[in-house]
């Protein structure tokens, strides 16, 4: 069931991962994703029907907590990281005409 | 004996016991890093006088008889995943060149709690994606047992600065066997706990089902020392597992008389280099003369942990690189119009390519129409693969095998063809997809003078069956405490081969 990954696939993945890839990285991209898609097409070789999916090795259970603050104020040093800030605020673009 | 052919924890029974100061383990440490640091890089930052305040602080806690622990006053490295406060913390990638973290890892915490004095931030695959330490954006780090070589990954840097003494003893972190694989081509201990043993707050994330933190040490008793302070529930982890048997350095010298050892045939198979086959079956015989008994059995599925794998870690990845997107931490692109273009610039000037080669397959295997054909699938192989893993501790306390299916591979070899590199994972990756403990020891050299590991893996929660047999395989290999790649003049001859 080999998929075949066109520019358009490649077009909507990379919307999707948030990346800009330009003419030489896209043509790789597809012949990267192919390969591995084909490797990984394996899989199927095994039959895995009644199979649950294991998101997690053990048997947990959600974790629950009190939504109570434990931490103080750190906003400022968070902030410190921050490309660009003003007012005790992150930055960005403007995004609201 | 020199400080620097002392174990991490010979080293702090000395200044503990006053023979020591703890500022003369860093003049030695810094010693060594002057020589040998501008041909390795081991480290991404090092914070010389950050670690002097430490040491004198450390020192004085020590003498009023605070600091009592097996790792007071020992110099460490932290892999550059894990966050530090006040100190620079990359990841290896361009995206986080500026980060600083405002607080620090709870391993972090938990180490220097304990005394620990760190020194700086390892080098390592970008965001521990790799499995040579290539793909850090800070340039690569070699080998110090063959400087043309790689020291392995992602945890390179760490592995390669306890072989060289530039440290007594490093964290790293292990996804699909970046803890043991580099330990084993750079010839120390590592260890990759059970899922949930040691908490993941502050370990930048990368696939979060299956990283674990773990330490890299000279040898086994430092190992257990260091997952013994380490290890501890954290509420802050909402995969921590509140464990009570965390006194890894408890029953540490008891013989392997009666310990089931199975040894999987299908490790041994095609790709298997003959003297890594030689010398893991050499440390196989060597358990078993001290009372293990050894059987072969098939584990099957081995193959398909790696198409597996790559699935899952991607699709992980995708999701939790989504934050860095040049607003609140680290890289933003300078040239922007709107919000949707400065995060895309960002990302894709910030990432390298075998980032954004995960990061697009985990953003395909996610994507509608093919969630169930390859994400779910991979979930369900998943399964069968801890199954197997299941059926095989009903009958085995422990599995020995390779590490990696060779030793360290020359720098520059590796990259160009990504499906041939994730094939050498095959031995390490099964155990983050089934979430078992499992430790590389090292058990020979090749003929080119590059170490060999031989890996045991236990079932959860084991780890103290697979330290116990590591210590006696360590022992009956001659390996004496503290051996390690430090002495100056044996590094001389080393570099003399490239230079």
């Amino acid at each position: 069931m080999s998929v075949v990954i066109d520019d358009e696939t490649i077009d909507y993945v990379s919307i999707l991962a948030k990346l800009d890839l330009n003419e030489a990285e896209k043509e790789q991209a597809k012949k990267d994703m192919s390969r591995m898609l084909d490797y990984i097409d394996q899989l199927n070789e095994l039959d895995t029907t009644g199979v649950e999916p294991m998101s997690h090795v053990f048997a947990v259970q959600n974790v629950f907590r009190e939504d109570v603050v434990t931490n103080g104020d750190e906003s400022e040093a968070m902030l410190a990281n921050a490309p660009a800030e003003k007012q005790n605020m992150f930055k960005v673009p403007r995004t609201v005409e | 004996m020199s400080i620097l052919q002392l174990s991490a924890t010979e080293l702090s029974d000395r200044i503990r016991s006053g023979e020591i100061k703890v500022t003369e383990t860093l003049d030695a440490v810094f010693g060594v890093i002057e020589a040998k640091e501008s041909l390795l890089h081991c480290y991404v930052t090092l914070d010389r006088e950050k670690a002097y305040q430490k040491a004198a602080l450390v020192q004085r806690r020590i003498d009023a008889g605070e600091l009592t622990g097996p790792l007071a006053g020992v110099p460490f490295a932290i892999k550059d995943n894990l966050c530090t406060q006040g100190t620079r913390t990359t990841c290896s990638s361009k995206i986080l060149e500026n980060f600083v973290p405002a607080y620090n890892a709870e391993a972090v915490t938990r180490l220097e709690a304990a005394g620990a004095v760190i020194i700086g931030k390892t080098n390592m695959d970008e965001f521990a994606m790799g499995s040579t330490t290539e793909t850090s954006y800070y340039g690569v780090t070699r080998n110090p047992h063959g400087t043309d070589h790689v020291p392995g990954g992602s945890s390179g840097g760490s592995a390669a600065a306890v072989a060289a003494g530039e440290c007594f003893a490093a964290l790293g972190s292990d996804t699909g066997g970046s803890i043991r694989q580099p330990a084993s081509f750079c010839g120390v201990v590592g260890m990759k706990p059970t899922y949930g043993t040691v908490s993941r707050y502050g370990l930048i994330a990368y696939g979060s089902s299956l990283d674990q933190i773990g330490p890299l040490t000279k040898n086994v008793r430092d190992c257990a020392a260091v997952l013994e302070t380490i290890a501890a529930h954290d509420p802050k982890d909402s995969t921590s597992v509140a464990r009570q048997d965390t006194d890894f350095t408890v029953g540490l010298d008891q013989d392997v008389r009666g310990l089931k050892i199975g040894i999987p045939r299908d490790y041994f198979g095609e790709g298997l280099d003959g003297e890594v086959a030689a010398a893991v079956r050499k440390a196989a015989d060597v358990l078993e003369v001290r009372g293990a008994v050894l059987e072969e059995f098939d584990l099957s599925l081995v193959d398909y942990a790696i198409p597996a794998y790559y699935t899952i870690a991607s699709a992980e990845a995708s999701s939790n690189l989504e934050r860095f997107d040049g607003v609140k931490y680290g890289y933003r692109t300078g040239n922007y119009e709107e919000l949707h273009q400065m995060y895309k610039k960002t990302r894709s000037e910030g990432f390298g390519p075998e980032v954004k080669r995960r990061i697009l397959l985990g953003s395909f295997v996610l994507s509608s129409g093919y969630y169930d054909a390859y994400y779910l699938k991979a979930l369900r192989v998943k399964a069968l693969i801890k199954k197997a893993f299941n059926q095989a501790f009903q009958r085995y306390d422990c599995i020995l095998g390779p590490v990696a299916p060779t030793t360290a591979p020359r720098l520059g070899e590796s990259l160009a063809d990504p499906i041939k590199m994730y094939l050498g994972d095959i031995y390490t990756i099964a155990v983050n997809l089934a979430g078992l403990p499992a430790i590389s020891v090292p058990c020979g050299m090749d003929a080119g003078g590059l170490p060999i590991g031989v890996q045991l893996i236990g079932d959860c929660y084991q780890e103290k069956k697979l330290l116990r047999a590591a210590r006696q395989l360590e022992a009956g290999l001659g390996r004496k405490d503290g051996q390690g790649l430090t002495d100056g003049s044996e590094f001389g001859e080393v570099c003399h081969e490239t230079v």
